[in-house]
C-alpha cells in the first residue's frame, strides 16, 4: 500500500441508490488533484466517505497505509485528513480565533487537567496554540478580526475562515468542498494563490471539488471526473479538457 | 393458563390505549420533528372534557342508549380537544418554527406543566370519579377469563380509530400532504402544500386521538386527576419510539408491546422476585433498551443527516 | 500575577466562606436557611449548565444524580461515619468534618458513576432523545428508591430521617466555589473550545478531530458528580429525604434556573440561581401559582428572549496580546 490517499472499487447505497458505485483514484502525497463533475455526482457523497461521515458499503478507502472505513470522523482527522464544508459549518458561537482553536485541540499536549491547574506549562501552551492560531489567521487576512464572532464575517472571509480551521489541524490531505463558491474572478485568483501557497508551505496533498472550471483547470494537476456516481475520466487538465465523454457530461466546449 | 390468557388480554387493553396516545407523538414528529411532551395531558383533559360534558348533559344523555350517549360524548370531546391542541400549537410552537428544536422542546415541557398545574387550580388536585359511560356488563365470563364491556369498546374503539387513521392518512389528500410534509418540508410546500393547514390539522388529529385514550383510560379505571396524564403520556412516548418514531404503525405496535409487557411484569413480576411497583419502570427500560440497540426503532428508517 | 487569577479567586472564595461561616451564629436561620439554598441551587445550575449550556445537550435528570448522591452520603454518615470518626482522631470539628467530607465525595462520586452509565449509551444519540432517556432515568431511581424496603438503608417510599445537620455556610459555598472554578476552567481554555464545538455543530466539530462523544460524556459525568455533591449538602441540610423530593420537578426547577439565566453563561446561571431561589422562597405562600407562573415565564421566555435574561457575559476575557 502507498502512501497518500487510495481508493479502490468505493460504492455506497443509501437504500436502492447507488450514490458512488465502484470509484477508484489516489491522491498522492503533495499533489493537487481536482474532483469534478455535475450537480449530484457523488462528490460531497465521496469526501463523506473519505472522512468517515458515511461508511461504503463496499469497496475500500486507504490513506497512508491505513484502512480508513469504520472509523469515527475525528480518528480520520487525526490520521491526518482535514475537510471544508459545502455549507459552511463554522461553529457559530465562537470568535474567529476561537473556530481555529477548537480545531487546535487535536495537537494539544495537555488537556484537562492542565486547563483545571491553570500553571505554567498550562499557560505557556495556551500561548503557544494561540501564537499559532494568529500566524494562520494572518496569512489568510483574518488577524484583525480575531475576536469578531464568525458569522458576522463576509461569506467570502467564512469560506477562508473554514480553510484555516482545517488546516489548523495540521493535515496531510487537506478535502476542500467548493472554496470558491460565492467569490467574484479577483477573490478566486487570490484563492488560487492561497492554495498554492499553503500546499507548498505545510507540505500538503490537495483534494479539490469545484464547479469553478477557471481555479480547477488553473492550479490542479490531475482531475477526476465523476457523474452518477462513477468516474467517466481521469488525467491532466489539458486531457479533461478534451475528453469527449467529460464534455457531453459536464463541460460543454473544448478549450483551445 | 387463563390467568396468562387474563393477563395477556389485559396488557392488550392497556396496550391499545398507550397506541391511541403514541399515534399523536409519532404524527406530530414526523410533520414537525419535535417531541409534543404536552401531548399526555391532552389524554388527561380529553377525560376531563368528557367528565364535564357528561355532567353538562347528563339529564339529556340518560334518556338515550348507552352506546349513543357514549359515541356523542367521545365525538364532542375529540372534537374540543382537537381545536385545543390547534390552539396550542398556534399559541406556543408556532413562532418557534424556524427555533432550534431545543427551544420548541423546552417550550411544550413548559405547555405541559402550564396545563396540569392550571387544571389542578381549576380542579383542585384530588381524584374525580369518572361517570359510567358504559354499563358493567360481563360479555365472556368462563373460566378465569373476564372480559367486561369496557374491555371490548377499549379494544374496539381503538381498532376504528386506527383504521379510520389509516384511512386518512393513506387515502385523502390530507393524509398525503402530510406524508410529504413528514419527508420534505421545502420540497412539499412547492407542490402547493400548505405546510401550516397541514401542521394544524396533524395537531388536531393527534390530539382527538389522545383525547379518545383518555376517555377510554378513564372508563377502564374510573378515577381522574389533574396528573393522571404524566405516567401513560411517558409510556406512550416510549412505544412511539419502540415502534419507530414518526411510523404510525410502528406507534400502534409499540403501545401492544409496552402494554403486555408491563403487564405481564405487574402479574408475574412477584413470583420472580420483583415488586408490583416496579412494572412502572418497564417502559423506562424498554426505552433505554430499544435506544442502546436499535434508536430507530422496530419499524423505524435510521435519518441520515446532509452533510 | 495576572495569570492566576482563577486560582486567586477560588482561594478567596474559599476564605470568605469560610469566614462567614464562623460568623454564622449571628445571622438570621431563616436567612441563612435561604442563602444555603441558594448555595445549592448554584451548584446545581452551574453543573447543569456544564451539558446543557456549554455542550448543548438536553438532559432532564439532574434531580436523579442528585438523588443518587443524596442518599449516598447520607447513608454513609448513617451507617459508617460512626465507625470512621474515632479513626480520625475522635469526636471533634476535625473528625466530624473530614467524615462529611468523603461523604460528600462519595455521594459525588455514586452519581459520576451513574452518570457515565446512563451517558456513555444515550450520548450517542440525537439531543431529544437524551432528554426522554433522562427523564426516563428520573423516574427509574425513583421507581427504585420508592419500591425499596421502608426499613432497609434506603428507607423505602418515605425515605431517611435523622441525617445529622453538617451542612454550614462553608461547606455549600466552597463547594459552590470549586463546581464555578471547575467549570469555568474546562471550559475557558483551548480544551474547552471542544465543549462549545459541539454545541454549534457536531458534524464540524468530529471533522476538526473532536471527540464528540468524550465530550459530552465528560461534561455528563462531570455535571452528574457535582448535582451528586449538592445532593449530599441537600440531604445533610434538610435532614430528612424521600423519593417524592428528586422527581422530575425537580430537575425542571434546575432547568429553569439554566435557561433564564442563559445557556452557556456561568455567570448569568449564578445570578438566576440567586434570583429564582429567593423569588421561590417569597411565593412560598402561593404555592398553587408558582408553576403556573414558572411555566408560563419559561414559555415567554422561549418565544421572546431565548438567549436568557443574562446572556454570554465572558467570565474569563482573553487578554489581547500586543
Amino acid at each position: 500500500m502507498s502512501a497518500g490517499l487510495e481508493l479502490k472499487d468505493v460504492t455506497i447505497r443509501f437504500g436502492g441508490l447507488k450514490a458512488v458505485s465502484e470509484l477508484s483514484f489516489s491522491v498522492a502525497p503533495g499533489e493537487l488533484v481536482g474532483l469534478i463533475g455535475p450537480n449530484g455526482a457523488g462528490k460531497t457523497t465521496v469526501f463523506n466517505l473519505i472522512t468517515g461521515v458515511y461508511t461504503p458499503t463496499s469497496g475500500q478507502i486507504h490513506f497512508e497505509g491505513t484502512p480508513v472505513p469504520g472509523k469515527k470522523p475525528h480518528e480520520i482527522t487525526r490520521m491526518g485528513i482535514a475537510r471544508t464544508f459545502q455549507n459552511i459549518r463554522l461553529f457559530s458561537s465562537l470568535s474567529v480565533l476561537d473556530n481555529v482553536r477548537a480545531a487546535m485541540m487535536t495537537h494539544l499536549k495537555r488537556g484537562i487537567i492542565h486547563s483545571l491547574s491553570r500553571g505554567p506549562v498550562y499557560h505557556r501552551e495556551e500561548a503557544s496554540v494561540e501564537k499559532e492560531a494568529i500566524e494562520l489567521l494572518d496569512i489568510f487576512g483574518l488577524a484583525d478580526r480575531l475576536d469578531a464572532n464568525s458569522k458576522s464575517l463576509n461569506y467570502g472571509d467564512q469560506r477562508r475562515l473554514e480553510i484555516v480551521r482545517a488546516l489548523a489541524t495540521k493535515p496531510k490531505l487537506l478535502l476542500l468542498d467548493e472554496p470558491a463558491a460565492g467569490m467574484n474572478p479577483s477573490e478566486k485568483d487570490d484563492l488560487m494563490q492561497l492554495i498554492r501557497f499553503i500546499k507548498e508551505r505545510y507540505n500538503l496533498a490537495v483534494l479539490l471539488v469545484e464547479h469553478d472550471m477557471k481555479v480547477v483547470m488553473g492550479i490542479c494537476q490531475r482531475i477526476a471526473v465523476i457523474e452518477y456516481g462513477c468516474k467517466i475520466a481521469e488525467g491532466s487538465p489539458k486531457e479533461i479538457q478534451c475528453d469527449p465523454k467529460v464534455i457531453e457530461a459536464y463541460l460543454g466546449v473544448c478549450a483551445e | 393458563m387463563e390467568q396468562f390468557l387474563q393477563q395477556l388480554l389485559n396488557g392488550l387493553f392497556q396496550g391499545s390505549i398507550y397506541a391511541l396516545i403514541a399515534l399523536g407523538y409519532t404524527m406530530v414528529y414526523g410533520v414537525l420533528r419535535f417531541i409534543n411532551f404536552a401531548h399526555g395531558d391532552v389524554f388527561m383533559l380529553g377525560a376531563f372534557t368528557a367528565y364535564g360534558l357528561h355532567k353538562l348533559l347528563a339529564g339529556t344523555l340518560a334518556a338515550m342508549p348507552w352506546p349513543v350517549s357514549l359515541i356523542i360524548i367521545l365525538v364532542a370531546s375529540m372534537a374540543l380537544c382537537a381545536a385545543l391542541g390547534i390552539v396550542i400549537e398556534l399559541l406556543a410552537y408556532r413562532p418557534l418554527r424556524n427555533r432550534p428544536r431545543l427551544n420548541v422542546l423546552i417550550t411544550a415541557i413548559g405547555v405541559s406543566l402550564f396545563i396540569e398545574y392550571t387544571g389542578q387550580l381549576a380542579f383542585g388536585a384530588t381524584q374525580r370519579p369518572f361517570p359510567e359511560l358504559i354499563p358493567p356488563i360481563q360479555v365472556v365470563s368462563a373460566g378465569g377469563l373476564s372480559v367486561s364491556m369496557t374491555h371490548v369498546i377499549v379494544l374496539g374503539t381503538t381498532l376504528l380509530l386506527l383504521f379510520g387513521l389509516r384511512m386518512i392518512v393513506m387515502k385523502t389528500k390530507m393524509g398525503l400532504a402530510m406524508r410529504a410534509l413528514s419527508l420534505n418540508p421545502t420540497a412539499s410546500t412547492l407542490m402547493g402544500v400548505n405546510n401550516s393547514v397541514v401542521i394544524s390539522f396533524t395537531f388536531g388529529l393527534g390530539s382527538a386521538l389522545a383525547a379518545a385514550g383518555g376517555i377510554l383510560y378513564a372508563s377502564l379505571y374510573p378515577s381522574i386527576e389533574p396528573f393522571m396524564g404524566i405516567q401513560p403520556g411517558l409510556k406512550a412516548f416510549v412505544a412511539a419510539v419502540l415502534g419507530g418514531i414518526g411510523n404510525i404503525p410502528g406507534a400502534a405496535l409499540g403501545g401492544l408491546i409496552i402494554g403486555i409487557t408491563e403487564t405481564l411484569v405487574k402479574g408475574y413480576g412477584q413470583s420472580i422476585g420483583i415488586p408490583s411497583g416496579y412494572s412502572e419502570g418497564v417502559a423506562f427500560v424498554i426505552l433505554i433498551l430499544i435506544l442502546v440497540f436499535k434508536p430507530s426503532g422496530l419499524l423505524g428508517k435510521v435519518e441520515r443527516e446532509k452533510v | 500575577m495576572k495569570r492566576y487569577t482563577a486560582q486567586i479567586a477560588l482561594i478567596v472564595a474559599l476564605a470568605v466562606s469560610l469566614g462567614i461561616s464562623c460568623a454564622s451564629d449571628s445571622i438570621d436561620a431563616y436567612y441563612l436557611d435561604i442563602a444555603l439554598n441558594v448555595g445549592i441551587n448554584i451548584i446545581l445550575a452551574v453543573s447543569l449548565n456544564l451539558v446543557n449550556g456549554h455542550t448543548g445537550q438536553f438532559s432532564l435528570g439532574h434531580a436523579a444524580f442528585m438523588a443518587v448522591g443524596a442518599y449516598g452520603a447520607s447513608i454513609f454518615t448513617l451507617e459508617a461515619s460512626q465507625k470512621l470518626i474515632p479513626l480520625l482522631g475522635g469526636p471533634g470539628t476535625f473528625a466530624t468534618g473530614t467524615a462529611f467530607f468523603i461523604a460528600l465525595v462519595i455521594g459525588g462520586l455514586c452519581a459520576a458513576i451513574c452518570g457515565w452509565l446512563v451517558g456513555m449509551p444515550s450520548l450517542r444519540l440525537r439531543g431529544d432523545y437524551l432528554a426522554i432517556v433522562t427523564l426516563g432515568f428520573n423516574e427509574i431511581v425513583r421507581v427504585i428508591l420508592q419500591n425499596t424496603s421502608g426499613d432497609g438503608p434506603f428507607g423505602g417510599p418515605l425515605g431517611l430521617k435523622g441525617i445529622p445537620s453538617h451542612t454550614t455556610f462553608f461547606w455549600v459555598f466552597a463547594f459552590a466555589a470549586v463546581c464555578v472554578y471547575v467549570v469555568a476552567s474546562m471550559v475557558n481554555s483551548t480544551y474547552g473550545r471542544g465543549f462549545l464545538a459541539v454545541r454549534d455543530d457536531e458534524v464540524a466539530a468530529g471533522s476538526m478531530g473532536i471527540n464528540t462523544v468524550r465530550y459530552k460524556v465528560t461534561a455528563f459525568v462531570t455535571g452528574s458528580f457535582f448535582a451528586g455533591l449538592a445532593g449530599g449538602l441537600y440531604a445533610h441540610l434538610r435532614t430528612t429525604i424521600s423519593p417524592a423530593g428528586f422527581d422530575f420537578l425537580k430537575s425542571f426547577d434546575v432547568v429553569v434556573i439554566v435557561i433564564l439565566g442563559g445557556m452557556g453563561s456561568t455567570a448569568g446561571v449564578i445570578a438566576a440561581a440567586i434570583l429564582l431561589t429567593v423569588l421561590n422562597e417569597f411565593l412560598r405562600d402561593f404555592e398553587q401559582y408558582r408553576m403556573i407562573v414558572f411555566s408560563l415565564l419559561l414559555i415567554i421566555m422561549m418565544i421572546v428572549r431565548p438567549q436568557g435574561l443574562l446572556p454570554s457575559l465572558p467570565f474569563f476575557t482573553r487578554k489581547k496580546s500586543a
